[in-house]
């Protein structure tokens, strides 16, 4: 690691004046201490956000939750109130990294949690998201892990994490602080398609700090699914994940949520195929053609085809499964 | 790292406990918890498999949850109270999770060992293991080159009851 200063603010507005170009926030530090020792990371001033008063999970007058930053990816999945209104959070959480990485992880460091595609990782290789302008040796090289959807021809990365795919399912809201105040980003909007600029992964200015993330009231408790299909039963990113969840009436779908982990550069959202899923009664074929229909605009590279039909079996089987569970009584593993 | 006196100066002070006892150090803000244990306190049980937090050779309790050393930084562990696998037993007496592994011969190198017995305890802490599936599942964090995976879930299953606090 280069050697960097270290402190630790005692505020939000604090944390937010030692921000810049050179610092660096930390939370958990399973992304950020890994990136700076593979040298992809050297900043000059790591901000140690950890004695912020953001570790509190707590209900909205709105009938929602707000989940503090710092709220460990643990603490999270394992709460009563997740348990209970979210299960889907809590499967996507418990399916990703390790029980150890998810004591470390923060709520907030996982949405800011960088690529793994190999040339990002490695120095010795040009890549536009780490060097813009370099090149993305991936497009023709190694990209099994890559994107098949929203790529560019400046990055096909993919993002990895499993918890922001139910959070994009579910519609969470991004709290955040920054020198001009308070704003909120919907968590469609707040990570990015690569584009000509794939340096920047999501909207959030370099002086901003996520302070938490609100859950609105939502009724998809009783019939969700996250499936995350992975080279290894465990402890492994996903090739492909989806979250699933819908809101049924007398067989009939009220209200449909479907996001894909593993297949782009942002959880994928696609509205248009969620309102062909509703009002409709639920069936094989329904969840069928909402597949296709989803992954119409698919654009594999030359590793990754594979991940097409992948993410159409998961697609159904995770909507099918959502459609049969009972999470009513709010039990999780 | 070697350290030139522009670099002294960006020591900090760091006070915690580790096993038990309380200590005041002077640390780099880069040097990790692992290797503050292993080069600075001749800590050496907690091991360095990859460095990157993904074969939980480093894993240690800190506030009596588990996590790898690897990945955290030193500084970030002010007024924690840290148990390493040197810290684990009680005198003469090996904790249970330490026994179990003997008899359940959950090893064979032993490299990976010290992580995986810190990592159990955590896993009984958390209170989230009802059976051998969710006990393969919470220990997925921690690789064993041996193979001697079927033994460790053995050894844990065998533990978890005995260890208090521990919900079955
Ligand atoms: C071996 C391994 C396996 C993994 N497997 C998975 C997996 O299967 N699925 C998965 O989803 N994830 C996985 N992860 C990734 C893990 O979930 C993330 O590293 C973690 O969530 C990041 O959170 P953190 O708090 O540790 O972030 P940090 O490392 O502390 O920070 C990450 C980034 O976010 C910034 N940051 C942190 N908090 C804030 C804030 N509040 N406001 C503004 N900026 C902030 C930091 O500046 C930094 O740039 C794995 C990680 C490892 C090492
Ligand atoms: S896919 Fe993106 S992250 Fe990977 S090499 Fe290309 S530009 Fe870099
Ligand atoms: S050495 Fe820390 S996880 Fe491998
Ligand atoms: S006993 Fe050798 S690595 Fe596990």
């Amino acid at each position: 690691m280069t050697p960097f200063s270290y402190h630790k603010p005692a505020s939000l507005d604090e944390a937010v004046s030692l921000a810049g170009p050179s610092s660096r926030f930390i939370a958990g530090g399973t992304n950020l201490v890994d990136l700076m020792k593979e040298n992809v990371e050297r900043p000059e001033h790591l901000i140690d956000i950890t004695g912020l008063a953001l570790k509190a999970i707590e209900e909205t007058p709105e009938g929602g939750v707000m989940i503090g930053a710092l709220v460990s990816n643990a603490d999270l999945a394992w709460h009563p109130l997740v348990e209970a209104r979210y299960p889907l959070l809590a499967q996507a959480i418990l399916a990703g990294a390790s029980p150890q990485l998810r004591n470390m992880a923060s709520t907030g460091g996982n949405l800011l949690q960088r690529t793994r595609c190999y040339y990002f990782y490695d120095t010795g290789t040009p890549c536009n998201k780490r060097e813009p302008g370099s090149g993305c040796p991936a497009r023709q090289g190694l990209n099994r892990m890559h994107a098949i959807l929203g790529a560019s021809d400046d990055c096909v990365a993919t993002h990895p994490s499993d918890m922001c795919v139910a959070l994009a399912a579910l519609a969470a809201v991004v709290h955040v602080h920054g020198p001009a105040g308070a704003r909120q980003i919907p968590f469609a909007d707040f990570h990015r398609l690569p584009g000509d600029t794939p340096q920047r992964d999501n909207q959030l200015a370099q002086d901003e700090l996520i302070t938490g993330i609100e859950l609105p009231a939502e009724p998809f408790a009783a019939h969700c699914r996250y499936i995350k299909v992975r080279d290894r039963a465990s402890y492994a990113f996903a090739l492909v994940s989806v979250a699933a969840a819908l809101q049924i009436e007398k067989g009939v779908i009220r209200e449909a949520r479907l996001a894909l982990g593993g297949v782009a550069h942002k959880p994928w959202r696609d509205p248009a195929v969620e309102a062909l899923l509703q009002g409709k009664p639920a069936s094989t074929e329904l969840f069928t053609h909402a597949a296709d229909a989803l992954l119409q605009a698919a654009k594999p590279l030359a590793q990754n085809g594979f991940k097409v039909s992948l993410a159409r079996n998961a697609i159904i089987r995770a909507l099918s499964e959502a459609c049969a569970a009972d999470n009513s009584l709010g039990e999780m593993q | 790292m070697t350290a030139t006196p522009d670099q002294g100066a960006l020591q900090r002070p760091l006070q915690m406990t580790i096993n038990g006892e309380h200590k005041t150090l002077t640390v780099h803000p880069w040097t990790t918890l692992l290797d503050l244990l292993r080069e600075q306190l001749d800590l050496a049980g907690t091991k360095k498999g990859c460095d990157h937090g993904q074969c939980g050779a480093c894993t240690v309790l800190r506030d009596g949850k588990r996590i790898n050393a690897c990945l955290t930084l030193a500084v970030m562990c002010e007024g924690a109270e840290l148990v390493t696998i040197e810290g684990l037993a009680d005198g003469d007496r090996l904790h249970p999770m330490q026994q179990a592994f003997i008899t359940q011969d959950a090893f064979q190198c032993g490299y990976c060992t010290p992580g995986q017995i810190c990592s159990a305890v955590g896993l009984a802490n958390e209170g989230r293991a009802h059976n051998r599936d969710d006990i393969r599942e919470l220990m997925s964090g921690n690789l064993c080159r041996c193979g001697a995976y079927s033994n460790i879930v053995a050894a844990v299953e065998e533990a978890l009851p005995l260890i208090k606090g521990a919900r079955p």
